[in-house]
């Protein structure tokens, strides 16, 4: 097994033979003739021709990837037919007496030659375009035909540098995915295998030695595995599996409404552990985070992270989601988690240790800073907070306490805040029991069912023993859920999930025939949820 | 002759696909049609000429007709860049 690093153009997973393809070198050499007119006339013969194979060209891409980027083939017409291309070619011919090959072959390299020398990325990159039309001329002088035929199997294409014509020409249901070594991300062959969906690798190092070869394209790392092993293979076929089935949910799902078929919207969230994370939650179409666990702040750094550093990622995942809802969880570290800089003690039981809202409550300071921040982001966008672990009523008074004494003094100051919902996650039995009384004093509920379900059911999760009597579908832990609910909806308070049982697509009608508000699940489980979801209908049984 | 001055919108410049439409609208006129800018003159109707010369955005290019359609070669080359560029 062999890797290679490069650069991705599109993420996306393709597995397959390398073919390793190199164009048939187009040896050019100068000739002396005679005849002077008869050279003109091939030449000129030649570029009507090549002006002809890009009228095609360009009929096939307009088909296969629409006017915007067959438009270059368009433009690749003109270059051809360029007045001062065919006069410098003509020139050539008549000064030197030499053979229409050489005279385009010269010429194409000054042209390009005065594009690579400019000093933007993008007329930098047009030396590729010329290159390609003087090649183009050159092999219809030579009779040849041109490249493109992959064979029957699909394949993973490896060559040092692809034209834009050599792409489109190519059959795309051969071709699984292409890695070149040469190509910027600003190549037009870079910005077809985006509009073609093809996974792309440039700056990779290829030889013939490839050809044949099993090899895996990661477009996430941007690697080429050479000859995987079979752990690595069945790992990428995975991945491949899950992809597809995204793609194809997406399509189908993509834009719609989170909506039973009986009308009732369902709030489909996304979780996310980072700023990082975002890009997912929008290629996933989720209508907001309904989870945004704020510890990686705190992981991250080996010192508290500041109000001003937690107040930019707030700002930034309340801006990029542009108004729909982020809900964002308050610090939830433990004994478990070791942050040093919070000097905690060891403990011998954790999950019911130290942790999450008591060491804000016990420690205010931290608390009061996170707070301020995400208090502050919510004048950018549609932001809740919420707080995790709760047990008693009389937590949420002081947390409340505690945010309106922020509140005082950013009016004193006249700093912005927006209108923020404040909400608690249900993960303590204790919280379900008192659910009533908690549910007036607060927006919502999130129930997290991991921690819900190891509290109820009195049963360790990383103790493997015990996995035989594990139930995540235990009727005590549904009963709670609907207990929740019911308190929840007689104060007003919209509920929801945000746990692993929220994206268990067996239970996805059960949950929302309970009356279920919201599920927030992780960004690849959005569109799977929402197909149940959207085919559900609450007033049949 | 007729010209105006214009400042490049277009976040790639004078780039591939604008010049090759520009070099058509051209072609429409009889009148000899040039731009000039970032220090650079080029005949308008020449493609590679035109992307030779390079222009950004945010560049001051003019633009100059002159000929027996002058008048309506630059109203509509001024539309154009308005419009494209």
């Amino acid at each position: 097994m062999e890797r290679y690093t490069g650069k991705s153009i599109l993420k996306g997973t393709a597995i397959g033979k390398i073919l390793f393809y190199s164009k048939e070198e187009q040896v050019v050499q100068r000739k002396s003739v005679d005849d002077v007119q008869a050279e003109l006339d091939r030449f000129e013969k030649a570029k009507n021709e090549a002006v002809v194979q890009l009228n095609a060209l360009y009929e096939k891409a307009l088909k296969e990837v629409g006017e915007v980027n067959a438009a270059i083939f368009e433009v690749h017409a003109m270059m051809v037919e360029d007045g001062d291309f065919n006069d410098s070619i003509r020139n050539v011919i008549e000064s030197q007496s030499v053979n229409a090959e050489y005279a385009v072959a010269v010429t194409g390299d000054n042209f390009a030659k005065m594009f690579s020398e400019m000093d933007d990325d993008y007329f930098k990159a047009r030396s590729a375009d010329i290159k390609d039309i003087a090649e183009r001329i050159v092999r219809i002088l030579h009779g040849g035909h041109s490249g493109g035929d992959l064979g029957d199997e699909p394949v993973i294409l490896a060559a040092k540098d692809l034209a834009p014509s050599e792409t489109v020409q190519m059959d795309k249901t051969k071709l699984l995915g292409f890695v070149t070594e040469l190509g910027s991300s600003n190549s037009h062959t870079a910005i077809l295998a985006r509009t073609m969906n093809i996974p792309a690798l440039i700056g990779i190092h290829v030889s013939e030695e490839m050809d044949g070869k099993t090899a895996i394209i990661d477009g996430v790392s941007g690697e080429l595995i050479i000859d995987p092993d079979e752990d690595v293979l069945k790992q990428y076929q995975q991945r491949q599996e899950e992809e597809k089935r995204s793609r194809e949910l997406l399509l189908q799902l993509k834009g719609k409404p989170a909506v039973t078929l009986d009308g009732k919207e369902i709030k489909l969230f996304a979780n996310i552990g980072s700023v990082g994370d975002m890009a997912k939650v929008l290629a996933n179409d989720a209508g907001g985070i309904g989870l945004f666990r704020s510890e990686f702040l705190y992981l991250e750094k080996d010192d508290y992270p500041t109000e001003e550093e937690q107040f930019q990622a707030y700002k930034t995942v309340a801006e990029t989601m542009a108004g729909k809802k982020v809900v964002i969880r308050t610090l939830d570290i433990g004994a478990d988690k070791q942050v040093d800089y919070f000097n905690m003690d060891k403990e011998d039981n954790p999950a019911m240790g130290y942790r999450a809202i008591r060491i804000c409550l016990d420690r205010p300071e931290i608390f009061r800073t996170q707070l301020r921040a995400i208090m502050r982001a919510s004048a950018y966008g549609n932001i809740a907070i919420m707080y995790p672990m709760i047990i008693s009523v009389d937590e949420v008074l002081q947390i409340k306490k505690i945010v309106a004494s922020i509140k005082a003094d950013f009016d004193e100051k006249g700093i912005p805040y927006g209108d923020f919902e404040q909400g608690i996650m249900i993960e303590t039995p204790a919280a379900v029991m008192i659910s009533d009384l908690l549910a007036k004093e607060v927006d919502f509920f999130s129930l997290g069912t991991n921690d819900l379900t190891q509290y109820t059911l009195a049963i360790d999760r990383q103790n493997s023993k015990l996995d035989n009597i594990y139930d995540a579908h235990h009727p005590a832990i549904l009963r709670m859920i609907q207990m929740v609910i019911d308190n929840g909806h007689k104060e007003n308070c919209w509920v929801g999930i945000c746990g692993e049982l929220g994206a268990d697509l067996t239970m996805t009608e059960k949950f929302l025939r309970m009356g279920i508000d919201e599920l927030s699940v992780s960004p690849a489980a959005v569109l799977p949820v929402k197909k149940i979801i959207r085919e559900t209908d609450l007033k049949s049984e | 002759m007729k010209s105006f001055t214009y400042t490049i919108q277009d976040e790639l410049g004078i780039h591939a696909r604008p010049a090759g439409v520009l070099v058509k609208e051209v072609k429409k006129f009889e009148s000899k049609i040039t731009i000039e800018g970032n220090g650079k003159k080029a005949d308008a109707g020449k493609l590679l000429a035109v992307m030779g010369m390079g222009i950004k955005k945010g560049t001051e290019v003019t633009v100059s007709a002159e000929g027996a359609d002058e008048d309506a070669a630059i109203a509509d080359m001024e539309n154009f860049f308005k419009t494209n560029l």
